[in-house]
């Protein structure tokens, strides 16, 4: 009942497809992470789940009304990217104007705002606060009341590495209670271990929809041995393993996943030959890059 | 309901901080006090009570400056929003967009209120203090007063529509001065040429008292000198206030509020966030 799903969904504006035939779905606890490129349409595809623009074609389904429905808007969170407020008024004032529109008690502010750590600025007009703050403020409002669904677009952008952990503690106790989550990020690396789901978009495209041990299985990207040679003897380690690179200590070794047992044997054979070795299996980064660049580059 | 009335405290607060509830009662304060000072000459000659002429005076005072500051309020309420960057998150909370704009509509008009008030205020006891049969302009005064008040709700309208139309802050402050000078200044310089070349003819007679109501500004003018003592000492346009029934103004003053906030919702919901 409270899923997001999207199923086909198309969006062109004038010569440029945003969007190309998206099927997505945000389960119930579900925290999903929405990964792309500048310009990758993860920015079109959350103000349609929003409602703020419509669907040139395709099937949105947002808890079980339309996008941008009253009974929609009354369940889902949004925090924009680069979240704006009035200069003029402070964070508490609008929060309260948040909470008002929402129908919700006025007095939650001060506390909401004391949860994403605004509580010593909290009578401060938001023109004097930094971008961290704006996007704290932005945070707090999208946790007013208990929505349904929250759609998060680079919710960590302007955060430090610190509020950065809060926040994902925050969205595991939202998750926890029932609330899917739709967050968009440029990098795997911020999303890492505190998602769910990753979906990576590509020149709006879903190039990619698995787990983070999914994607890194059906990458199958090559795992890098490096190994550090005796003084010296860094060419003939290079020579007797074939391997390709080397810088006169550090020896690169290149192997599949399936040859990397093998490979490692091979290595423990040159005994004297070597000082030290070290197994560095696909980084984050380099899944991302593969899954955003298959398609057209 | 609750929503709506968060965002007109909001925006009320907004304006007060940004002085601009100061900045527009004192120029109403100021104005009032200027032509009531200057309007007081020709009282003996008229035979009117002092309140008549005042009213008078602060109708032609109106006519001018009532578009002005509502436009001066409205120009921002949609392009600021855009140019902010606030508008997106806005409208994904449970409230309409005529909730949006009902909001600041309410919170505008109980500026222009309070400035109309006062500003008049201290032009009528000026009035009483000098004139013990003040209280024969009372019902013209009462009259001018809501009047204001409709023709400052026609003008909010169509500040926000010009808002949502223009889209960026910076041109829907032309577009508002532009839409101020033709309709308060051009209008009826362009119907005197237009009657003077006429020379009593067809237009004169049957398509010009229309077009006089059809302009709200034209119309709160009529409706306040015709109801007045103080006909006479208008001029102008003004002048045709005793050939057009009143009624007919008032018709159009009470519509062009509900017109103009129809027009400035069909421009914002145009709007894409």
């Amino acid at each position: 009942m409270y899923k997001l799903t999207l199923s086909n969904v198309t969006k062109t504006f004038s010569d440029l497809t945003a969007l190309d035939a998206v099927d997505l779905t945000v389960e119930p606890g579900q925290r999903v992470a929405l990964l792309g490129h500048n310009g990758a349409g993860k920015s079109t595809l959350m103000k349609i789940i929003l409602g703020l623009i419509s669907a040139d074609s395709g099937m949105v389904d947002v808890l079980g009304f339309e996008p941008g429905s009253g009974s929609a808007r009354a369940r889902v969170a949004y925090l924009p990217e680069n979240a704006a407020f009035h200069p003029a008024l402070t964070g508490l004032e609008q929060l309260r104007l948040f909470l008002r529109l929402r129908g919700e008690p006025v007095d939650q502010a001060g506390p909401l705002l004391e949860r994403v750590g605004l509580g010593d600025a909290a009578g401060r007009r938001i023109g004097t606060y930094s971008k961290g703050m704006r996007q704290r403020v932005g945070l707090a409002q999208a946790l007013i009341g208990h929505p349904k669904l929250l759609v998060l677009d680079e919710p960590t952008s302007g955060l430090d590495p610190v509020s950065r952990r809060d926040f994902y503690a925050t969205l595991d106790r939202l998750a926890g209670e029932g609330a899917g989550i739709l967050l968009s990020s440029h990098a795997l690396t911020e999303v890492e271990a505190r998602t769910d789901k990753i979906v990576i978009l590509s020149k709006g495209k879903v190039v990619a929809d698995d787990t983070l041990s999914g994607l890194r299985r059906a990458s199958a990207l090559p795992t890098h041995i490096q190994i550090a040679a005796r003084p010296g003897a860094a060419d003939e380690v290079a020579q007797r393993l074939k391997a390709g690179r080397h810088n006169g200590v550090m020896v690169d070794l290149v192997c599949t996943p399936e040859t990397k047992l093998s490979r490692l044997g091979e290595v423990a054979a040159l005994g004297a030959l070597i000082d030290d070795f070290d197994v560095i299996p696909p980084s984050l980064d380099d899944i991302y890059n593969y899954f955003s660049r298959r398609d057209g580059q | 309901m609750t929503g709506i009335l968060g965002l007109a405290s909001s925006e009320f607060r907004i304006a007060l901080r940004n002085r601009w509830v100061a900045i527009i009662i004192a120029t109403m304060v100021l104005f009032s006090l200027v032509l009531s000072a200057v309007g007081s000459a020709p009282t003996g000659a008229l035979g009117s009570d002092r309140l008549s002429v005042t009213v008078a005076s602060l109708t032609g005072l109106a006519v001018y400056l009532v578009p002005l500051v509502t436009l001066l309020m409205s120009f921002d309420a949609v392009a600021g929003e855009v140019e902010r960057g606030t508008l997106p998150l806005l409208l994904t909370y449970p409230v309409s967009r005529a909730g949006v704009l009902l909001g600041k509509f309410l919170a505008h008009l109980s500026i222009l209120t309070l400035a109309i008030v006062t500003g008049y205020g201290v032009a009528a006891v000026g009035a009483f203090a000098v004139d013990d049969g003040a209280m024969t302009g009372l019902p013209a005064f009462v009259r001018l007063c809501w009047s204001s008040v409709l023709l400052g709700a026609a003008f909010l309208g169509i500040g926000y529509a010009v808002s949502a139309y223009a889209r960026r802050p910076g041109a829907a402050a032309g577009l508002a001065i532009g839409v101020w000078l033709v309709l308060i200044v051009l209008f009826d310089l362009g119907l005197l040429v237009a009657v003077v070349a006429d020379d009593g003819g067809d237009f004169t007679t049957s398509v010009f008292p229309w077009l006089l109501v059809v302009n709200p500004a034209d119309a709160f003018r009529l409706f306040n000198l015709a109801a007045s003592d103080a006909t006479s000492a208008a001029s102008g346009i003004a002048g045709a206030a005793n050939t057009i029934p009143s009624g007919r103004a008032l018709v159009s003053i009470a519509l062009w509020p509900v017109a103009g906030f129809a027009l400035a919702l069909a421009a914002f919901r145009k709007v894409t966030p």
